[in-house]
């Protein structure tokens, strides 16, 4: 009598647990597909149409239904995400949700990559590549590891070595901890002089480009188009000169300034504007402060600065002759004449080693 | 443009391009109405004629998406909802209003204003119809809201249900009940919440296939990265592949067995060989 007891309890354990089982299990012909990360569910299979059709609150109460079971097979899905307690044992249920795997289109384009640098683009035409080096090196004397760079560096810092070397055929007054603090001043200068000029460069050839494609929207601003006509008015090998002109294009040839003209005061009539604008004038001149851009002026300098330098080099080069370049493959390390033979190599239109090509 | 003062740039910084894109912003626009007085007539917009208003609204107020409704004889209780890429108007699909229960005519408790809602589409026409992916497409965008790394369980309680039958789309919200089935997962009672929607599909824009497909590209720096030696199959089952050296069989130790004990003179024979070879080294 009692193993059949024993059955008994568990069939009607059994059957209890299905009854919970069938209130949260929902059938459906196809399956949904889910997209978590945006609590998305996604129903392929067609509604009833014919109970959709009739009236109001039959209506609803089938829409709600399939929503009832559509929305439990979403829960279900999210309850079994790993879930932790938020905020300690006692916080709510967390559960963290996959990325979104729903493609949907971007708000703008993806960023632009920034234009490389100066060094960046001979690296590459020379085929440098970065290698990764370890940032903490041993330190014989000191018996550890250290930085290779910065605060308390592997075999110390040079500036404030007690012991420096005078180089031969130097001046032996000359202060050499002095010189070596100069050096080091003058290079953290260029480095950063050389920083500002590749912003420069990137922020030039990020104006000089048309701001962006055209895209093949339906519709396209008068400014944009015009803008995108200029851009490939002058974008031939004669830089439009000789481009037959569209019938309704103006006739003046829009100039680099975006076809704006020069536009000239009254000479008589505007005294207020006159007056304002010369002693806006006698105040600059009066002032302290200059009036020029730094950064323009010294970018103006250093310019000048290497075309002098280069054009000395070359001038001297091609006084040694092809003597001195000889001695000079023979001798030098193999990496400098490679840059030189680089440099011999391009073409005409490069604006760099003016003062070499004289000797080529 | 150069920005002026470090707010200024601040401003704009938040509107440059970035790799992982701000959440999108939706407009809102009220239409031009003939009951209206003649000056707003004048400033009348319309979206599918002419999107040069909409597209500059969008750049002033830095919104992708938007929604705009409008009311004429020809095309009554009309709502354009519509998104942008790159400030040009990317899809756009018109939609009459059928029928409408606002969230006041429904006497129900409301859930709190931001919850994240879930989402319910329901109906082989938005699995093939390509207006229709479309419009999902829209619906899902307008109504995701943030996305976010994880979520309350508690407090999902919202339900967005968009079924799609006989060129009808009917939206309609309800308030979820979390049920105790006695078992890990709840079960779920449903509650009407409004607003709810009738809908009809009018006129359509949709970009070109290219257009969308560079609007959906994603850069490279969002991919995620190959994961070497990694492998799974169909069941989900994760391989590794791992490199190991070459196993030396000579030292491997077998049974222990008196037999095979080394002698004593073989012993210190291999002790000797050994040593030298450490002198060498050191």
């Amino acid at each position: 009598m009692a193993a059949v007891r024993v059955e008994e309890v568990l069939a009607a354990a059994e059957e209890q647990e299905a009854e919970k089982q069938r209130s949260i299990t929902v059938e459906k012909e196809l399956e949904l597909e889910f997209d978590l990360g945006n609590l998305l569910a996604l129903d392929r299979n067609p509604p009833a149409a014919a109970g959709l059709r009739g009236a109001g609150p039959r209506r609803e109460a089938l829409l709600r239904a399939l929503a009832r079971d559509n929305t439990q097979l979403l829960v279900a899905r999210l309850w079994e995400l790993p879930a932790e307690r938020a905020g300690g044992a006692g916080g709510p249920l967390v559960a963290r949700l996959p990325e979104p795997a729903f493609r949907l289109p971007r708000e703008k384009p993806p960023p632009r990559p920034r234009p490389p640098t100066r060094w960046e683009q001979f690296a590459r035409l020379k085929g440098i590549r970065r290698r990764k080096r370890t940032s903490l090196v041993w330190d014989e004397q000191a018996k550890e590891w250290r930085r290779r760079w910065g605060y308390r560096r592997a075999g110390g810092d040079p500036a404030r070595a007690w012991l420096a070397e005078v180089p031969e055929g130097a001046d032996p007054e000359e202060d050499q901890f002095a010189r070596l603090r100069r050096e080091k001043r003058e290079r953290v200068a260029r480095n950063e002089l050389n920083r500002l000029r590749n912003l420069a460069r990137a922020h030039r050839a990020g104006t000089a480009v048309p701001a962006a494609p055209l895209h093949p929207t339906g519709h396209q601003s008068r400014e944009e188009l015009g803008r995108v006509a200029r851009v490939a008015r002058v974008s031939t090998a004669s830089l439009g000169r000789f481009q037959p002109r569209l019938p309704k294009e103006p006739a003046e040839p829009p100039s680099r300034s975006g076809g704006r003209k020069r536009r000239f005061e009254p000479l008589l009539g505007n005294l207020a504007a006159e007056r304002s604008r010369q002693l806006e004038l006698l105040r600059d001149m009066g002032s302290k402060k200059p009036v020029l851009d730094i950064t323009r002026a010294v970018n103006k300098q250093l310019r000048q600065e290497e075309a002098e330098a280069a054009a000395a080099k070359g001038k001297k080069q091609s006084q040694r002759g092809k003597r001195g370049r000889r001695q000079q493959r023979a001798g030098r390390s193999s990496k400098k004449s490679g840059a030189r033979r680089q440099q011999q190599q391009r073409p005409a239109g490069s604006s760099t080693g003016g003062g070499k090509r004289k000797k080529a | 443009m150069d920005p002026k003062t470090k707010r200024a740039k601040r401003f704009l910084e938040k509107r440059e391009p970035k790799l992982k894109e701000n959440t999108k912003n939706a407009m809102l626009i009220r239409g031009g109405n003939a009951n209206l007085t003649v000056t707003e007539v004048k400033n009348i917009t319309r979206p599918f004629e002419d999107q040069t208003s909409l597209e500059f609204f969008s750049k002033k107020s830095d919104c992708s998406l938007f929604l705009f409704g409008s009311h004429n004889k020809k095309r009554p209780n009309n709502l354009i909802i519509g998104r942008m890429f790159d400030y040009h108007v990317l899809d756009m699909i018109e939609l009459g209003i059928e029928k409408f229960v606002s969230l006041k005519d429904v006497k129900n408790s409301k859930c709190p204003e931001g919850t994240k809602p879930m989402l319910i589409f329901a109906g082989d026409m938005f699995d093939v119809n390509e207006e229709y992916r479309r419009l999902k497409s829209l619906f899902i965008d307008f109504f995701r809201g943030p996305s976010v790394p994880s979520v309350r369980l508690a407090g999902l309680e919202y339900v967005l249900h968009f079924t799609a039958v006989e060129g009808k789309i009917y939206m309609r919200s309800y308030k979820v009940l979390l049920k105790k089935s006695g078992c890990k997962i709840p079960r779920i009672e449903l509650e009407e919440m409004g607003p709810s929607l009738d809908l009809v599909m009018r006129r359509t824009h949709l970009a070109s296939d290219d257009l969308y497909k560079l609007s959906l590209k994603q850069p490279k720096a969002l991919k995620p990265k190959k994961k070497k030696n990694i492998s799974h199959d169909v069941f989900g089952t994760t391989y590794g592949r791992i490199h190991m050296q070459k196993q030396d069989l000579g030292k491997l130790q077998t049974r222990k067995m008196k037999g095979l004990r080394k002698r004593p003179a073989e012993k210190s024979a291999e002790d000797g060989g050994v040593s030298p070879k450490k002198s060498k080294s050191a």
